[in-house]
Order: C-alpha cells, then structure tokens, then sequence
C-alpha cells in the first residue's frame, strides 16, 4: 500500500477548494490531488499515492544517481574483462 | 526520464550486484521494512541473486497485516449495518477478522466497496445522502496525506455523513520496538523510501545513533533496492551507523512539510495495537478531539467484542523478522491466499504471501 508510482503531471486545476490535478501513467491518465506539492507545475514528474502526489521527482537527482550507477557498472565490466585476459594468459 | 525503465536497468543492477558481491565479507542480516519492498525483492528474483552472506529479513510495513484484530472486527460489525456503506483499500476485504472478513459481509448483502482513493469516498457520502459512508482510514506515514486529507474534504463539503475508522501507524516507533527486543536479528535497515517522501528522515538520526544500527533509506525499482543494500553493506562493512539516502530523487530530510502540517493538524500520536506484535507506545495516529464527529468508533456503536486469533498463525513472529513464513507448518498447505489464517498471506505486501506468490516455498540450502 506504500506503493508509489511515478506519473506526469497534465493539467492543474481546483475542485471543491482543493488542488487537483490530470497525472498520466505512462498512457493511462488519472484525477490526483495535488494539495500537498505546492510548487507543482505541468510537466514536472510526482510520486502518486492513494490518489495523492507525495513529492516532486528531481530529475537532477535522478540523472546523478543513473551516473553513479552507470560508472559503476563500467568498471564491473571492465573488472570482467581484465579477469578473462588474465585467465587466458595463465 | 520517465523514473521507471530507467531504475529496471538490468546491466546497472548487474553492476551494482557485482559491487555488493566485491564488499561483502562477513554475514548481515538486513531487515526491508516496506512490505512492497519485500515483493519487489522476490518479484525481480534479487533476494536469489544476493551473495550467502546477505540474509533478508522482511518487516512490518504492511499495513494490512497490522491492523488489529479488534478493528477489522468493528469494521465487519459497522459494515453490516444496512444504513452503511462501507469503504476500504481493496487488500482489506479478505484479511481475516474473528469470524469472517469484509467480502462475506458483502456477500451477504452490506455495502462494501472498493475505492481507489479515500477521496473517492467522500464522492459517494455526497451522493448518498440518506446512506452514512465509513472509509477504513488504515496505513503507515504514506497513507495518513490521504486519509487526512478526505476528513479535510468532508469538513469543507460540510457532510455530515462521512466518517474514517482509523487505524493508523508509524514506521520509527516500530523500528525502535524490533530493535529493542531480546530475540533481534536485525543489523541494518533499507528504510521505506515513500514513507519518508512524506516524513522525511530526521526522525531517524536518533534511532541509527542509538543503537548502532545504519539506515538507509530505499527506493522501491530493482535499482533502487540494490543500491540501498549496497550502501548499507558498505556501512555495516565499515562499522558505521549512519542514515543515509538511498532515493534523492524522491526524498529529503526534512519530508514534505505540507503533508506533515495536513496530519497534524487532524491527528495526534496515541498508543496502538499491532496485529501479530501487541501494544507499541505512541507508534500510531487518531483523530484530534476537534476532528471526533468524523470519529467511525465513536459514531457507531457495536458493543463489545471478543476477537479469536488463529491458533497456528505465526504472522507476530514474521512481522518482527524473528521467522520466516517457510517456517510455519501451515504455509502452503492449510494456509493459502485462497484460505488465508493470517493477513500476511493476503496483502499485497505480507511477506506469506510474497514468498507463496513468487515460489519461495523452500529455504535457499534446500534448494
């Protein structure tokens, strides 16, 4: 129940005094309230809960932990590779 | 960036496997707190693909599974009153109460319906006017935004029909109880990282200083999940004992202050009962006294009640990462998420039901 799915914010609107808004879903787009993300703004990335937008997504933060990751699975393959040739050559 | 293909990069979770397995040297158990967490997990076979050193334990963050017996009780009991039409997360319906669940109350007849969001609640109050609506406000910290915020709509609305039985709980306290009892196992935590979208994870500087135990916390995508195992090998590796944040795209420290202000402003912190655990102090939520006419239990009145726990059900004992649900004799054979004895077999995020969903029915040496 904790899940959190990441949608797209497309539209922004009041209903009943509170901030709602159309998320979609990779295609499939829904009513989510907004109230919580003060700052949200069409196009920006929310983790939607329940019907709720959680938070905004940092796509700064995203790309550098893809970074991080991405570095490390260079050297994972490099490591691969320096152990083949060293098993080759003994 | 969508935030979903991205975190499901087989050949980064490869890389960051490889790293787990080059950092790794002495044995840790490691308890997921989020019961998604724990199907996610098993779902992307990651558990399988973990060095022998790395034993999973699963937590009690599912929120199904520790609603209280007694109140999935008065739930059956409010639902089946013929001017009631009741509402609840769809896991709710078949966990097990005394005697039946909330399906075989619908089967009979009540009202009970399905909403996606307790919003959606609210909606059917407004059109049904001559009906009283009741919305199972249960939860952890990511839940409370949404059930506060239907009490916030139906004040606003004016309805007068509207009411939440709410059972509501939080991850710290519960962190602190496992931690504090005699038969622990848990050296370090992969915290729920939606949990903390909302609270942030202040709340658990204390908690990792206290005991000596690192956090950090996790992301629910198969990259995620093994990144936050990797920094918290790499802290129990090192000694540390620090909490560190595993989802920056999705979580600060100091949470989302506007979802922190909504819940304060309807609840305050009480005493609550754990199905399977008992009593932990001041680890839940109930409605402020200002907020007592939305109050489902003070509304209805269904006498007392006598709860019957299954006999055989070691669901307490899962839920604290004492045991394993393969080592309960019932698993698989009396107990099944057809014909569930305890609520960890039915939720989507009950680690019985995990372990019988994805086929871990023997332990890893069996194998």
């Amino acid at each position: 129940m904790c899940l959190g799915i990441p949608g797209k914010v497309i539209d922004v609107y009041t209903d009943n005094e509170m901030r709602m808004g159309k998320v979609d879903f990779g295609g499939v787009a829904r009513e989510v309230c907004l109230e919580a993300v003060d700052e949200v703004k069409t196009d920006d990335y929310v983790i939607v809960h329940a019907g709720f937008a959680l938070s905004i997504l940092s796509e700064e933060d995203a790309m550098e932990t893809l970074s991080i990751l991405n570095e490390m699975a260079l050297l994972a393959d490099e490591m691969d590779e320096i152990s083949a040739s060293v098993e080759e050559g003994s | 960036m969508r935030y979903v293909d991205e975190f499901r990069d087989a050949k980064l979770v490869q890389g960051v496997l490889e790293e787990i397995r080059n950092t790794v040297t002495k044995p840790w158990t490691i308890m997921e707190i989020c019961g998604g967490q724990t199907h996610a997990f098993l779902q992307y076979g990651l558990d399988e693909m973990l060095p022998p050193e790395i034993e999973l334990v699963h937590g009690p963050g599912c929120p199904v599974c520790v609603t209280s017996l007694k109140l999935i009780d008065k739930a059956i009991a409010i639902a089946s009153r013929p001017d009631v039409i009741f509402t609840s997360f769809g896991d709710m319906l078949r966990v097990p109460g005394s005697e039946k669940d909330l399906f075989a109350v619908r089967a009979a007849g009540g009202q009970v319906k399905i909403v996606y969001s307790p919003l959606d609640a609210v909606k059917l109050a407004k059109q049904n006017p001559d009906k009283q609506v009741v919305f199972f406000a249960i939860g952890f910290e990511t839940t409370a935004l949404p059930n506060v915020m239907s009490v916030i709509q139906a004040e606003t609305m004016k309805l007068k029909n509207f009411s939440v039985l709410v059972s509501q709980v939080r991850v710290p306290p519960a962190m602190e109880a496992i931690l504090s009892s005699p038969a622990n196992r848990v050296q370090g935590f992969l915290a729920a990282g939606h949990v903390n979208a909302v609270m942030g994870y202040w709340e658990y500087l204390p908690i990792a200083e206290e005991h000596q135990t690192p956090i950090v916390v996790t992301g629910f995508e198969p990259l995620d999940l093994s990144r936050g195992l990797l920094m918290l090998v790499k802290q129990l590796e090192a000694g540390t004992y620090k909490v560190e944040n595993g989802y920056p795209r999705t979580v600060t420290e100091e949470g989302n202050k506007s979802a922190q202000r909504a819940i304060e402003r309807v609840f305050e912190s009480c005493d609550q009962q754990w199905r399977g655990i008992g009593m932990i102090p001041m680890s839940g939520w109930k409605l402020r006294p200002e907020y007592a006419s939305f109050d489902a239990e003070q509304r209805f009145d269904v006498g007392d009640i006598n709860t019957q726990e299954s006999e055989i059900c070691i669901a307490g004992e899962i839920l604290q990462g004492v045991k394993k649900p393969v080592e309960c004799p019932a698993f698989g054979t009396l107990c099944t998420p057809q014909n569930p004895l305890g609520a960890t077999m039915v939720s989507g995020e009950g680690a019985c039901a995990a372990y019988y969903r994805y086929g871990r029915g023997r332990t890893r040496q069996e194998k």
